[in-house]
């Protein structure tokens, strides 16, 4: 199996928010994937995308699924992260309070994709932007 | 617990039924907070919250959520009734406020999704 796909994300734009990992979700249920790894895939997806939509000016969802694992990658450029370490810790945010108003901006984003994900890995320059790697084993071995 | 139970428990008025025919709802996620929801909340949960904006749904969607209930009766737009629909998610609406309606719902058995 290998299926690839890539979609392009703009910052801001909440009326499109999620459609990205929605299609993903969708994508990862016709090719038979089991639903609980579904799920995992598809909310550390979301999560990803809606830091893009609210942090950054744009950026892409890139997916492959394939050797057994589904590899979700993450590019944006946007202000980038100062200090990382600071950003995952639950509840930290600096969302601003529009944001919060449409129930995001809770500081959970990071720690729900790592507690989602089998590996993850983040790399991020202030001023340039952020880079997000999510992978999640289809196998249990 | 039926959907239709459910509206009947809470008066509620079902806006989009989805699967609310053969939705049996076990577990509850009380949240106006998405990430919230995307950590706790348990497949086929119902969704109980004052947040009446498109990214509801696409959190149930995601979180595989069955239903979901806005309480307040507060008013929800065009965008979020006709994405309900696309994603096949039941939505219903209630006058009263998500105290109430969780006191009742755990009344009449249902329990939270962490406690399930």
């Amino acid at each position: 199996m290998n299926v690839e796909g890539c979609f392009q994300l703009m910052g801001g734009d909440f009326t499109n928010a999620g459609a990205a990992s929605s299609e993903l979700k969708s994508t990862l249920s016709k090719l038979g994937v089991s639903q609980d790894i579904i799920r995992r895939a598809s909310i550390a997806a979301f999560e990803a995308e809606m830091n893009i939509i609210i942090h950054a000016v744009a950026g892409t969802m890139h997916y492959v699924v394939n050797n057994g694992e589904i590899r979700i990658i993450l590019t944006d450029m946007g202000p980038g992260i100062e200090d990382i370490e600071l950003a995952m810790q639950e509840g930290y945010s600096t969302a601003p309070d529009w944001v919060r108003e449409m129930g995001w901006g809770a500081g959970m984003g990071l720690p729900n994709i790592k507690k989602n994900a089998d590996r993850f890995k983040i790399d991020s320059v202030v001023g340039e932007g952020t880079t997000l790697e999510i992978v999640i084993y289809m196998r249990k071995d | 617990m039926k959907l239709k139970d459910i509206a009947g428990l809470i008066d509620g008025e079902i806006i989009v039924k989805g699967k609310a025919d053969s939705i049996d709802i076990v577990s509850v996620c009380s949240s106006d907070l998405m990430s919230d929801v995307l950590r706790f909340a348990a497949k086929g949960a119902l969704l109980v919250t004052a947040l009446n904006q498109t990214q509801v749904i696409r959190t149930a969607e995601i979180a595989d959520i069955a239903a979901v209930l806005m309480v307040l009766g507060k008013k929800m737009e065009k965008d979020m009734i006709e994405l309900a629909k696309e994603k096949n998610i039941a939505l219903m609406v209630t006058h009263l406020p998500a105290f109430t309606v969780c006191g009742m719902l755990y009344v009449g058995g249902l329990r939270s999704c962490l406690e399930e």
